[in-house]
């Protein structure tokens, strides 16, 4: 009886996670709709240039919009360095958004997290494009097909986005 | 008996889960408890209240642009020396007893790294009605998506 009891608490306090979490993630009006795509300014070490989104058609891209003042973002930063060099070849493409005001900590920071993925700095135009980015981090799983396949708001699993990716690849 | 032996387990186990389940409340217990104030009471305040208070927003500019509370103004990430240069500009004309509420919601509450320092130094500067709004999660999750006033743009 005792671990029907347990059994049934975690199952509630798994549903009132889940709800929470639906709550925090705010509407899914997105999902499976073409990503918006965009050209911004990109951070790569003080080369220049620009990040058409676009062009990663084909690809798997992970959109992750982050800023260097964000603990959870600066805390998800070496996974995604990982998850990049792990499954770069097999078309994964993370694409860091950053919502800081300036881009100098951004350099600095992709510098010393010794970043592998483009970084470009994000306008609130961006931000209003994907549903509003109100809270960081928000990252987007985007399949080959450029469609929104998830949205994670908060600091999530790097084994939650190991599994979206894998999915899509 | 047994079945209420269960319903009584079971209700201490969910509580349990709910307490293990609560946020880290590291800046509950840095910003005096009394120095905070809910989303709801804010909006209630300022439907009824003759006196406005003098809002900051002391985090992104760009999540500021996306969605702020009408009426409030960008003063700059307090988490940076700049920022808070422009905080301490914005109020130094003051007198010391006006009435600010300082927000971000850039990031969950305890990993909030702009309202402390804000906090602080307005606290330094002898302000003596300052709230700190309390924003959970994030402005989005807290404020914009309940449906509470929002406004957009600089």
């Amino acid at each position: 009886m005792a671990i029907v009891a347990v059994v049934a608490a975690a199952a509630v306090m798994l549903g009132f996670y889940t709800f929470r979490h639906s709550l925090s993630a705010g509407p899914e009006s997105l999902k499976h709709r073409p990503a918006p795509d965009f050209t911004l300014p990109l951070i790569d070490g003080g080369q220049g240039g620009q990040l058409r989104l676009s062009s990663y058609r084909g690809k798997v891209v992970l959109l992750d919009f982050w800023a260097t003042w964000c603990v959870p973002c600066r805390d998800e930063t070496p996974h995604f360095v990982e998850l990049q060099r792990k499954y770069g070849g097999q078309g994964l493409q993370i694409i860091g958004v950053s919502m800081d005001d300036s881009p100098d900590p951004v350099r600095t920071f992709y510098q010393q997290f010794h970043i592998n993925y483009p970084v470009v700095m994000g306008t609130a135009e961006t931000g209003s494009a994907y549903g509003g980015v109100l809270g960081l981090p928000i990252a987007f799983l985007i399949d080959r097909d450029g469609r929104i396949y998830a949205k994670h708001m908060g600091a999530t699993d790097a084994a939650v986005f190991e599994k979206d990716i894998t999915a899509l690849l | 008996m047994k079945i209420g032996t269960t319903i009584r387990r079971t209700a201490f186990l969910f509580a349990a889960f709910s307490l293990i389940s609560i946020p880290a409340t590291a800046q509950w217990s840095s910003i005096a408890p009394g120095r905070l104030i809910n989303p709801e009471d804010l909006v209630k305040m300022l439907q009824t209240a003759k006196e406005k208070p003098l809002m900051l927003q002391v985090g992104s500019h760009v999540l500021f642009t996306q969605a702020h509370i009408p009426s409030s103004e960008y003063v700059g990430a307090a988490s940076t020396e700049a920022g808070l240069q422009q905080l301490r500009k914005r109020v130094e004309s003051l007198p010391r007893t006006k009435f600010i509420v300082l927000y971000c919601g850039c990031c969950p509450w305890n990993h909030c790294p702009n309202v402390k320092p804000a906090d602080d130094a307005l606290h330094a500067m002898g302000f003596t009605n300052v709230k700190v709004l309390y924003i959970a999660d994030n402005f989005g999750t807290n404020w914009v998506d309940k449906g509470y006033p929002t406004a957009k743009g600089e």
